[in-house]
């Protein structure tokens, strides 16, 4: 349902040109639990960044369910990210002045659903993840670990296939990180499919398959 | 989405109400500077009777000095009619309504009451200058035709006047004091403020109507002296008040009624062999050489709105363009702050058009809230010139309703415009070096 063939990705300046991602080749199955590791600039969060439909790639093809997404314009894309991908930050990227329930509410308002749909998501993606008598607080009301489960809520909301998660516990006491963690499986083991980057040897090991990027091409563990 | 991005709007204002006050201050300041001159402007250049401005004519005729144009312009004619000139067009009542008219002035002692005698302003005319202006009466009516033939002492009040001297009541039939004669009083109008006064830009365009009005044929009689510019090219022939009456010094305004361009073309003609026969006479030396001005055409002529207001209003829009030129650097450092906001919305699914919907529509509110206050700054703008100018300003210094949605349009583009870079530097971000960097 992931596949990419021969992706590539450079990164020019006036004086540099960097291959971050070169001949890179995955494909990730219906369900699966990707944790990708890599030291840094290997490459990693640019390959989170072109699945997610966040950034173009220079060679090569990518298909998202079946669908080649090399030449979409940014309505069809946006279109895609909304309704197939949810996305989790290492920096949670809540929106400080709106409560829990307007922070879950940000991906569904794009979806063009009505108020009763979005109200009948929103709380039940927050009972997903126990925040569900919180929802009228401010993130800065909340620990961290409770932020990140907000930012899992608001991925989950749109029930997308996908969640690409870019070190979701890497802000994360290791407590926390692993109450997220427990999460993060019991989100795929309901089918949807994560990819997870993290520098979190241990974490990665709880996910169902490893594969480890350098120098912007991936080998599998 | 539009009542969504409405309230992202409020919440953005919220977030930084500093520089969204800023922003509201440079667009507050850039309005009112605008609105203020633009009011002033527009009022001075209303068309003040539109549904007949184009049937109404005053008159010129080239009755000036042989040896000198009344003035530089070659195309220029003498701006006011003889007495005589203006008397006898208008006996001969070739338009469908005409009047010669000046403005005077005198005493009136109330009887009776509590009031002390008070100087007034009296507009001379024929009865047609009520049908031709459609002057609104409150009681009453204009004097007839055979008030002005026989020189009838009767008047008509202003509302005004009618109130000072009987306080308001139904004074038709009462006797009222001028000049140390009794007047009958046949009408008292209602609330009239013609602005421009198109009907006598020579005695100022933006003074108040007239507190009384009587019979053009008495000034003779009353020998009521004449108020505003009085212009001779040679001294009149013999002493005294009909002597000046009779010169050659023009001090009589003459409006005409001409329903249709036939009826023009007709009254000009009429005109031109009028200033014939007194060619004859040995009067209008000149050239032949006699216009019609319709009310616009004479008000441009006479430049009612004058070059330094209009100087002033492009001065205050080049004002607004430095105010809106501040808001844009305010807007970009704004929309910047938000560059994690929107790469997050960017990445859960907002197309770039939503994303410079949601800050347009935002940009909008921060144009329509800084119109509103800018609307505040015109009203102390317009009292600033009723202060500086003093009262002949009071009705050129009014903000109407029009004006009112001038200045919420203009707030509305010229914020918009303002936040057209920012906005779509806004959607341009790359969400993933946001996303990353929080």
């Amino acid at each position: 349902m992931l596949k990419m063939t021969d992706v590539k990705k450079v990164f020019r300046t006036d004086l540099v040109e960097t291959h971050a991602l070169k001949d890179f080749n995955l494909q990730v199955g219906e369900g699966d639990f990707v944790a990708v590791t890599g030291p840094s600039g290997s490459g990693k969060t640019t390959f989170l960044n072109i699945a997610g439909l966040l950034e173009t790639f220079d060679g090569g093809t990518y298909e998202l369910d079946g669908q080649d997404v090399s030449n979409l314009n940014d309505k069809h894309r946006s279109q895609l990210r909304n309704e197939k991908i949810g996305f989790i930050f290492q920096g949670f990227n809540l929106i400080p002045d709106l409560n829990l329930f307007d922070n879950v509410d940000v991906p569904l308002r794009y979806r063009g659903f009505n108020s009763a749909e979005r109200k009948k998501r929103i709380e039940n993606s927050l009972e997903m993840v126990g925040l569900a008598q919180r929802m009228k607080h401010l993130p800065s009301q909340l620990s961290g670990g409770q932020q990140q489960r907000v930012a899992i809520a608001r991925a989950l909301a749109g029930e997308p296939r996908f969640l690409l998660a870019d070190e979701p516990t890497g802000n994360l006491d290791t407590k926390m990180a692993n109450s997220v963690m427990e999460l993060l499986k019991t989100i795929n083991d309901a089918g949807t499919t994560i990819i997870m980057v993290t520098h979190d040897a241990d974490l990665a090991k709880q996910a169902r398959r490893n594969i480890y990027v350098r120098d912007g091409q991936v080998s599998e563990l | 989405m539009f009542n969504y991005y409405i309230k992202l709007a409020f919440k953005s204002f919220k977030r930084n109400p500093i520089l969204s006050l800023l922003m509201v201050t440079a667009i507050a300041l850039g309005i009112g500077a605008s609105m203020t001159t633009i009011t002033v402007n527009y009022l001075m250049s209303a068309n003040p009777i539109p549904h007949k401005s184009e049937q109404l004519f005053h008159i010129q005729v080239d009755s000036w000095d042989p040896n000198n144009p009344f003035n530089d312009d070659d195309d220029a004619l003498p701006n006011q009619l003889t007495w005589t000139d203006a008397t006898n067009l208008t006996h001969a009542k070739k338009a469908l309504r005409q009047s010669a008219m000046s403005m005077s002035g005198a005493i009136i002692e109330p009887q009776g009451s509590e009031s002390k005698p008070f100087e007034a302003s009296i507009r001379l005319a024929y009865t047609d200058f009520f049908a031709m202006f459609d002057v609104p009466f409150l009681y009453g009516g204009p004097w007839d035709n055979n008030s002005d033939s026989n020189r009838e002492q009767v008047v008509v009040l202003s509302k005004r006047t009618n109130e000072s001297v009987f306080g308001g009541e139904n004074s038709i039939g009462k006797d009222i004091v001028i000049a140390g004669r009794h007047f009958q009083v046949v009408g008292v109008i209602d609330t009239w403020e013609v602005m421009p006064k198109f009907y006598d830009v020579n005695n100022g365009p933006f003074n108040e109507t007239e507190e009384l009005f009587m019979p053009f044929s008495l000034k003779e009689d009353l020998e009521l002296p004449n108020w505003g510019n009085n212009s001779c090219w040679k001294s009149p022939d013999g002493e005294g008040y009909a002597a000046f009456l009779r010169s050659e010094c023009i001090n009589t305004q003459m409006w005409v009624e001409l329903p249709n361009a036939q009826a023009e073309a007709d009254y000009l003609d009429f005109l031109n062999n009028y200033v014939r026969s007194q060619k004859e006479l040995g009067r209008f030396p000149r050239p032949l050489h006699n216009r019609l001005n319709d009310v616009m055409e004479w008000m441009e002529r006479q430049e009612v709105v004058e070059e330094d207001a209009k100087m002033m209003m492009w001065l205050s829009f080049m004002f607004l363009l430095v105010c809106l030129l501040n808001t844009i650097g305010l807007l970009l450092a704004k929309f910047t702050g938000k560059s994690s906001e929107i790469g997050l919305r960017l990445a859960v699914g907002a197309s770039k058009a939503d994303v410079f919907k949601q800050h347009i529509v935002e940009t909008a509110c921060i144009g329509l809230v800084g119109g509103v206050a800018g609307l505040g700054l015109t009203l102390v703008g317009l009292q600033g010139i009723k202060s500086l100018y003093g009262d002949f300003v009071d009705d050129l210094a009014t903000l109407d309703a029009s004006m009112i949605v001038v200045a919420l349009v203009i707030a509305l583009v010229s914020s918009i415009a303002a936040g057209l870079y920012p906005t779509w530097r806004a959607c341009n971000i790359s969400p993933a070096s946001q996303l990353k960097n929080q």
